[in-house]
């Protein structure tokens, strides 16, 4: 096995602004998306046309970051020249790794590129060594991003039995399925991650004030109904109030972030290559709090792994921007699932 | 075309298990896919009974495939998905790219499973270097997708579609069933066999939306493309898959081999087979529009 390297902090740039803000406040590496589907945050009004793109990796770079650039959506069977075409533009503007998906345009992109890293996107649904491998011995990829469904001790397991590195989700948006694998948003809107770089799309979003409360729907389906006093989230599809078998609760998970704060002496101990916080589509002030507050965690994490602790005051900040203003470990604690 | 019955997604009493097999062994079908695909808590069957099903469906001369389960996580799931790559005998639906793996290093032809993610021309040709001889698509493709896929198709691919069932959409770490009961999944007393169909989820006004089946998540509506077997034909299928239901499965097989043979028509097919679905239907992501949504058999009530 190959020694891992040490822990790098991998922060979400949904614009130029936000890249900026984050690697001035200490990301190692920042990751962008283009202006299409070829991600999987294809948002109106996000992402980077060439000129930002530039821009930013010229940023970037003049400080010491990395860019990185998800292309980590599944090419459509007759848009495949789009995919090409991103991998193409991505070796032009010098980002440091593509964060792919799709088997095929990963192949595309180690024949064509050899010398181009290449990491496995989340999208990519690899929960165990094997199935990372086999990207790492056809097409040499570098690095992987476990989907959020793995107990610590299951990611400890993969690690120790690839070459590739290992990225682990560390804050924000909390997926409760295996990314990749989930058509949810299609079923009920046409567009999901894998086809469309969306979830549960705003275009399909209708909010209403009834009698009964304020309503989320998503293309004419019920979400949620809020009452007076509760805070109404994003109606991303898994994460509304159903009713099964006549009770009515949050049947798949409730809003709330990822936060893994006080597992990071745990997560450099087993070998993890690198921390992703989650949120291109949000904005720059939350990549500043975000990033502030990791790079600090990860610095004290590394310096006394023995006696490191979470700083109240970390939490207090990351909470104010915590989806649901609520946090969780997520699949890593074994008790939440 | 041929017909194929999809791996049984729920979790079954063994006796019942035996006997729907014992059932499916005298019914119109050529192609059964067995094997627990979706949780390894569950097994009321294990390895071995699954190998021995495979036996008799194979001496009643079906095609038998093993099918590898979709979520591998542990170290025991891949001891599983190791014991099935090797058995020997009968071909493997890889739904993941960890059994890929394993199957293309030991040069074993494979089946690639709707859990792999096969959406371009590329991918295909790339899975059929790997072995591939028959791939299922993703649920959520359009027939204009695999139209552009089928023109592309690598020389001796079959091409096969999930036809008839709850749609598989989603998969999670965390047992659905088990939630709704304040349990924890590593003691979730098997409620899912309660639920030999799903458990459905409905919206705060009642209607039917998903279904939860432990950590999978499916669709409540049945996508049904009893009426879309010419366009399948038109398109190149080679094999549509029927998925198990707890109950009328072999008549629901039945109606498809009719409708299939000329025997029937599927206006015909399609109105007898709503006595036989415990929920509505849809097709829409045939059609390139939302899943849920249903054209071909409301369009068949209105005549």
């Amino acid at each position: 096995m190959s020694p891992k390297a040490s822990l790098e902090l991998v922060c979400p740039a949904g614009n130029l602004p936000a890249l900026k803000i984050a690697v001035d406040n200490g990301a190692d590496c920042v990751y962008m998306g283009f202006k299409d589907n070829t991600n999987a945050r294809a948002f109106a009004g996000l992402n980077f046309d060439p000129a930002s793109a530039r821009e930013g990796v010229r940023y970037a770079h003049a400080k010491g970051a990395k860019v990185l650039l998800a292309l980590n959506t599944f090419p459509q069977s007759d848009k495949w020249e789009r995919w090409q075409a991103a991998v193409d533009n991505a070796v032009e503007l010098g980002i440091d790794a593509i964060i792919l998906a799709d088997p095929g345009l990963m192949r595309y992109a180690a024949r064509t590129y050899p010398n181009l890293r290449l990491h496995l996107s989340v999208q990519g649904s690899a929960t165990n060594y094997e199935a990372i491998n086999f990207y790492h011995e056809h097409f040499g990829i570098q690095r992987a991003v476990i989907p959020r469904v793995l107990s610590l001790a299951q990611v400890e397991q993969v690690v120790k039995n690839t070459p590739v590195e290992i990225e682990l989700f560390g804050f924000g948006g909390l997926c409760v399925m295996v990314e990749g694998r989930c058509a949810l948003s299609s079923y009920a809107t046409g567009e999901s991650p894998n086809t469309c770089g969306v979830c549960s799309p705003a275009k399909a979003v209708r909010w209403q004030q009834t009698p009964e409360g304020l309503e989320s729907r998503l293309n004419g389906v019920l979400l949620d109904r809020y009452g007076k006093d509760e805070n109404a989230g994003y109606p991303t599809l898994c994460k509304g109030r159903f009713e099964v078998n006549n009770e009515t609760y949050y049947a798949i998970e409730e809003p709330t972030s990822l936060n893994t704060l006080e597992m990071l002496p745990e997560m450099i101990n087993m070998g993890i290559a690198a921390i992703k916080i989650e949120g291109r589509q949000r904005s720059p002030a939350y990549v500043e709090q975000v990033t502030r507050v990791w790079r600090a965690a990860i610095d004290a994490a590394k310096r006394a792994p023995q006696s490191y602790s979470v700083n109240p005051a970390w939490m207090a900040q990351l909470n104010k921007v915590a989806e649901g203003q609520q946090n969780t470990l997520g699949a890593y604690h074994r008790p939440w699932k | 075309m041929k017909l194929s019955l999809g791996p049984i997604l729920y979790y079954w009493e063994r006796e019942a298990t035996f006997s729907f097999y014992d059932e499916i062994a005298a019914a119109p079908v050529d192609i059964v896919y067995l094997g627990e695909t979706v949780c390894s808590r569950r097994h009321t069957l294990r390895t071995e009974d699954w190998f021995d099903v495979a036996d008799k469906l194979a001496a009643a001369g079906k095609e038998v495939v093993l099918s590898s389960q979709a979520l591998i996580e542990s170290e025991s799931d891949l001891k599983t998905l190791r014991r099935i790559a090797d058995n020997g005998k009968f071909k493997v639906e890889a739904n993941d790219m960890g059994a890929v793996h394993l199957l293309a290093a030991a040069k074993i032809p494979f089946v690639a499973g709707p859990h792999i993610n096969t959406y371009n021309p590329q991918t295909l040709e790339l899975l059929a270097e790997l072995g591939a001889q028959r791939w299922v698509m993703p649920v959520e493709m359009s027939r204009e997708a695999l139209s552009h896929m089928q023109a592309a198709r690598p020389a001796g691919m079959e091409t096969e579609v999930f036809a008839y069932g709850r749609l598989p959409l989603a998969f999670s770490a965390r047992c659905f069933t088990a939630r709704h009961y304040n349990l924890p999944k590593d003691d979730c007393q098997f409620r899912c066999m309660d639920y030999p169909n799903g458990l459905t989820l409905n919206t705060r006004e009642g209607q039917p939306f998903l279904a939860l089946n432990g950590i999978q998540t499916m669709s409540a509506s049945i996508y049904n493309l009893i009426g879309e077997l010419d366009s399948m034909r038109a398109t190149g299928v080679d094999v549509v898959r029927v998925s198990p239901q707890a109950f009328h499965t072999a008549k629901i097989l039945k109606l498809f081999r009719d409708t299939l043979d000329g025997q029937l028509t599927a206006q015909a097919a399609a109105r007898q087979m709503t006595k036989l679905m415990f929920d509505q239907a849809c097709d829409g992501y045939w059609h390139g529009k939302p899943g849920i949504e249903q054209s071909y058999l409301a369009a068949t009530d209105s005549e």
